[in-house]
């Protein structure tokens, strides 16, 4: 491989990429995310490979394993390119097919085509699908397009060129500016403006000129799953984007900290760093520039806390992931008290764009106050889950119902959850909210890292407060009270109220509870923890009421609260409830309707999941 | 048991015995030993030139670690967002029943180990269960028993061959 | 050096001083719990939080954590963070309600009852005796260990520690005594601590009948 010395270089290496790549080469691509992954993905890529071994014509066929297209919920995905034919649900068996008609027969094949809600036709390629049309794939788009491992899918599509422009073009100040023009803000939670924490780190004193810059790929929130997509599907943006921030702030060093919950993004990731070192893109004299620069890899430990950025920051330290008092800021006293750049993986994967585009540019996108675009993870009580990216300023109703394809079951739509753990819920009247950093701030959410959690009228938003709190109770590290006791006190009243205990002064003791952690805590973790139960509280009070004064939970979930009974009209009696009922609370004669005894039933909803009549009932 | 020390320093040598790759030697060394040995931990921390009761502080810190032996196959259920709101608790539920164990704690035989996990980021499948790093989706509990008995009887089938 | 406003009084002080510190020199008491002299600022316990007024905003910080910033105006006593101190005694009391120092502090507050569920652990975790151990006996033998509601001060094993060379430096800066209880061994019992220990009255509803106690509440005793 080329040791690239010249921006010069990098060009006719990328000219000569091109020139054996046709643009009417075929091209099958199969998505390799961990949510393909679940379904099997590797089986339809063995079968692929195996059938293209065995075909004639297969020779001139390039296949590759990509990263998440976004649409999880439809996986395993593939795409046939150059026409770009998006078949979905692709099982092993349907490789051969595949291969005879569409590859090389240039015929569809309907039933791998995408049909959804309210569309009248099969979609025959992304674009056609809603699912895709209302987003704008600025970072998240490529992935589809390039094969992770591969150095070289990601200079075809023009990567590495930003950092040439960055490196020979423009002065550390001048990319600095750049940033501040483009207006983005931290993708990983508060928003906080990105130049300015650039310009802060680069004007910071640091004794022996050591600075690091730091890639926070910890994303501990439950339901979200960009960041880990992101380095999954396209790691050379993030690692772009962290040599133009390493140089314009003059860090020597930089780290990523990765979950270790996400074996392949860290796979994908070492292998992409090694492939860059190659290249000259990473080391010393990085194209021949005299800049230097090495990325090194942290691996977290499981913990939520550690996305925390002075948690983070003593986790790669070697020591326990306490956040502490701030300031002084990680940008002035940071990584081994050096002055220190920490952003989030999405953040990082703004960075060439802006840099390639201009700050400009990208200033046109969003809102005044929130630019660019975001990518939220859409999961929970939805019919399109998955990865979406969008422009920042559209409604919740656009992402939820257009995009999101509404909610299954006919269940209708009672809250979404922003903003991961604690993050707030969001009734059906805010719909129309545009998402943007100070408006869901405004509302009593948060933007948080992306996550999105639809919620159906089988949730219960007690038992979500409840949920959201036990996680948070769970991940506080324990340094300051408010935190650690207020969270598990108010996980006590919570729990009472779930389980039929509540009083109706509990109401008012959480409110003030979650008030006084609000404001008490040392970090952001206690500093939002609240947020679930307080937005619960504002805008669902009357769940509350219905558990607390009516001893009820109007969502069925509560299992103090409700009670299982066997519908008789639907019963046929074919005793599978009876035979596997833990309790042996169910009784009935063969082919009669059965029955539940209330005094042995603990509500452990086994007959309800068991039973392919749907004729147990929860009320 | 006795812990084979070399293949602990081998490991700590591998990231310069440098501090920041403390998070990662303790992940190496209890995929070694499915736990993390007392005189490990001790190694290490000699090895770092860290105080041993920092190193142990980050040992019990983090939930990946463990410092007491775990089951050879793991059960991690998903209980983050998604598969909670999609009734991961009911599959929790029923697996503890038809284990007889808590989270975070063995079978007697030592071939389980329970673990709940809190998103895996395959939201669209959930609720989900991983064995040994293979992932079962839309799990709900009247699937539980036919899910366990086939890995149970793969393991089996593993300590026969 | 550098100007400030702390409760309306206008002070200069030099640069690098915590708010705490310069609102000592100007009289005005700030509770406080988790810091020490000598030690270093630790930020744990809440206790000493005052208001910052930024624009509209006005966060809580922990003034023995806060250095003072040209122009800074502070709130050592505001509704805001009166309210926030007393919910964290409250909550530090029902984790050690036989705390002597924890009961006259709610005192002083005006604190006369508990709502939340007593769950003695005989421990804040203000982290003193860490401190001391590490910073001042240059021994490092105790640390935190374990996360959250698990997490306790410990040496590693929970075996006695190389280090430890018997100071008893840790059970003396401990302001719940709980270190001090045990030192039963210790030659000259050195804080007497043990002997604060009063009971707290709880109430009926409290027992066993559920997890929280509720708005009702426990009735702290103190003299
Ligand atoms: C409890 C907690 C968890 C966090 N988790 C993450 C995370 O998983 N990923 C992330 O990028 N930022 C996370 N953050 C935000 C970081 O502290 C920090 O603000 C961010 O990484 C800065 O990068 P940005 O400016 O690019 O957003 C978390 C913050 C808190 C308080
Ligand atoms: S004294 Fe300031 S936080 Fe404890």
């Amino acid at each position: 491989m080329p040791n690239l010395k010249s921006p010069v270089a990098l060009e006719q290496l990328r000219n000569h990429i091109m020139t054996r790549r046709p643009p009417e080469q075929i091209t099958v691509s199969v998505c390799g995310g961990t949510g393909c992954h679940a379904y099997k993905c590797e089986d339809v890529a063995a079968a692929l490979r195996q059938e293209l071994a065995c075909h004639p014509g297969g020779r001139d066929v390039v296949m590759k394993v990509t990263g998440c297209h976004g649409l999880c919920e439809r996986g395993p995905l593939m795409v046939i390119h150059p026409q770009g034919i998006f078949y979905q649900r692709v099982k092993p068996g349907d490789v051969p097919e595949i291969v005879a008609e569409t590859v090389f027969g240039g015929r569809f094949i309907d039933r791998l085509l995408y049909t959804g809600p309210g569309m009248d036709a099969a979609a025959l390629r992304e674009d056609d699908i809603p699912f895709y049309r209302k987003q704008q794939r600025l970072i998240f788009g490529n992935n589809g397009l390039i094969d992770p491992t591969s150095i070289e899918d990601y200079m075809a599509i023009g990567g590495y060129s930003s950092l040439a422009k960055a490196l020979f073009a423009m002065k550390p100040a001048d990319v600095i500016e750049e940033i501040k023009v483009s207006g983005l803000r931290g993708r990983g939670g508060a928003g906080f403006p990105t130049g300015l924490k650039w310009e802060m780190c680069a004007s910071a004193v640091a004794h022996d000129g050591a600075r690091y810059v730091i890639c926070n790929a910890d994303e501990g929130d439950p339901g979200a799953y960009m960041d880990r997509s992101l380095l999954e599907g396209n790691p050379h943006s993030v690692i772009e984007g962290m040599i133009i921030g390493a140089y314009a702030v003059g860090a020597g060093t930089g780290y990523v900290y990765v979950r270790h919950e996400y074996p392949l993004a860290l796979k994908n990731l070492r292998t992409a760093l090694i492939q860059a070192e190659r290249y000259g893109l990473l080391g010393d004299n990085i194209l021949g520039s005299r800049f230097n620069f090495r990325i090194r890899i942290s691996v977290g430990g499981g913990a939520f806390v550690c996305g925390e950025e002075t948690a983070l920051l003593f986790s790669i330290e070697g020591k326990p992931g306490n956040p502490r008092q701030r300031p002084p800021f990680p940008a002035r006293q940071g990584l081994f008290g050096k002055p220190t750049v920490l952003n989030n993986v999405e953040t990082w994967a703004n960075v060439p764009v802006i840099t390639g585009l201009g700050g400009p540019w990208y200033a046109r996108l969003g809102t005044r106050n929130s630019k660019g675009t975001k990518i939220f993870s859409l999961v929970g009580k939805i019919n399109n889950t998955g990865l979406v990216e969008v422009p920042m300023g559209i409604t919740l109703r656009e992402i939820v119902f257009d995009i999101g394809g509404g909610i299954p079951g006919g269940k209708g739509f009672k809250a979404v959850q922003t903003g991961g753990p604690s993050g707030g819920c969001l009734p059906e009247s805010l719909l129309d909210l545009p998402v943007d950093f100070d408006r869901l701030i405004e509302a009593g959410s948060i933007m948080g890292s992306g996550g999105m959690i639809v919620m159906d009228g089988e949730t219960c938003m007690v038992d979500v407060a409840r949920y959201f709190t036990h996680f948070l109770t769970e991940e506080s590290c324990g340094k300051c009270v408010p935190c650690r006791e207020g969270l598990d006190r108010m996980l006590d009243i919570l729990t009472d109220i779930t389980e039929g205990r509540g009083r109706p002064e509990d109401i008012e003791l959480l409110q003030e509870l979650g008030e006084a952690i609000k404001s008490a805590s040392l970090c952001a973790l206690g500093r939002t923890a609240p947020n679930p139960v307080l937005s619960t509280l504002r805008y669902f009070r009357d769940e509350y009421d219905a558990h607390i004064r009516g001893g009820r939970c109007p969502a069925g979930v509560c299992k103090a609260l409700i009670s299982c009974s066997i519908d008789t009209a639907r019963c046929n009696g074919c005793g599978l409830c009876a035979r596997e009922c833990p309790q042996v609370a169910i009784t009935g004669e063969k082919k009669q309707a059965h029955v539940i005894d209330q005094g042995q039933c603990t509500r452990c909803g086994l007959c309800k999941d068991l039973c392919k009549f749907d004729a147990v009932v929860i009320s | 048991m006795k812990t084979d020390l070399e293949k602990v320093a081998a490991i700590i040598d591998r990231y310069d015995r440098h501090c920041d790759g403390l998070v990662s030697i303790l992940h190496e060394v209890q995929h070694e030993f499915h736990f993390l040995p007392e005189d490990a931990v001790r190694m290490v921390a000699e090895f770092l030139g860290l105080p041993l009761v920092q190193v142990y502080g980050v040992a019990t810190f983090f939930k990946a670690f463990s410092l007491q032996p775990r089951g050879e196959h793991t059960i991690s259920v998903c209980m983050g967002t998604a598969c909670h709101v999609r009734g991961a608790p009911n599959v929790l539920n029923e697996i503890k029943r038809h284990l007889g164990i808590e989270p975070g704690e063995n079978s007697p035989d030592m071939k389980f180990r329970l673990e709940t996990v809190n998103c895996l980021g395959a939201c669209a499948l959930g609720p989900i269960v991983v064995i040994d790093s293979e992932y079962e989706g839309e799990v709900n509990s009247g699937k539980v028993k036919k899910l366990l008995d086939k890995h149970k009887a793969a393991v089996m089938e593993k300590v026969h061959a | 050096m550098v100007q400030v406003r702390i409760d309306g009084i206008r002070t200069v002080v030099p640069e690098g001083t915590t708010v705490l510190e310069a609102a000592e020199t100007m009289g005005i008491r700030i509770p406080t719990l988790c810091h020490y002299p000598g030690l270093s600022p630790f930020g744990g316990c809440r206790v000493c939080l005052v208001e910052v007024k930024r624009g509209d905003r006005s966060p809580l910080e922990a003034s023995c954590t806060l250095p003072v910033d040209e122009g800074q105006v502070i709130l050592t006593a505001s509704r805001k963070v009166m309210e926030a101190r007393r919910v964290v005694v409250e909550l530090l009391l029902s984790s050690c309600p036989s705390s002597k120092t924890l009961q006259d502090l709610a005192s002083q507050l005006g604190i006369n009852r508990v709502r939340f569920k007593i769950k003695e652990r005989e421990c804040i975790l203000c982290g003193r005796c860490v401190r001391y151990c590490k910073e001042q006996m240059r021994s490092g033998g105790i640390d935190f260990v374990g996360r959250g509601m698990a997490s306790t001060v410990s040496s590693a094993f929970g075996t006695t520690p190389a280090e430890c060379r018997n100071c008893g430096g840790c059970q003396w800066v401990c302001p719940v005594c709980e270190r001090a209880c045990l030192a039963g061994d210790l030659l000259n019992g050195l804080c007497g601590g043990c002997h604060n220990a009063a009971p707290v009255e709880t109430c009926l509803v409290c027992t066993h009948c559920s997890e929280s106690v509720g708005a009702g509440g426990h009735r702290v005793f103190h003299q």
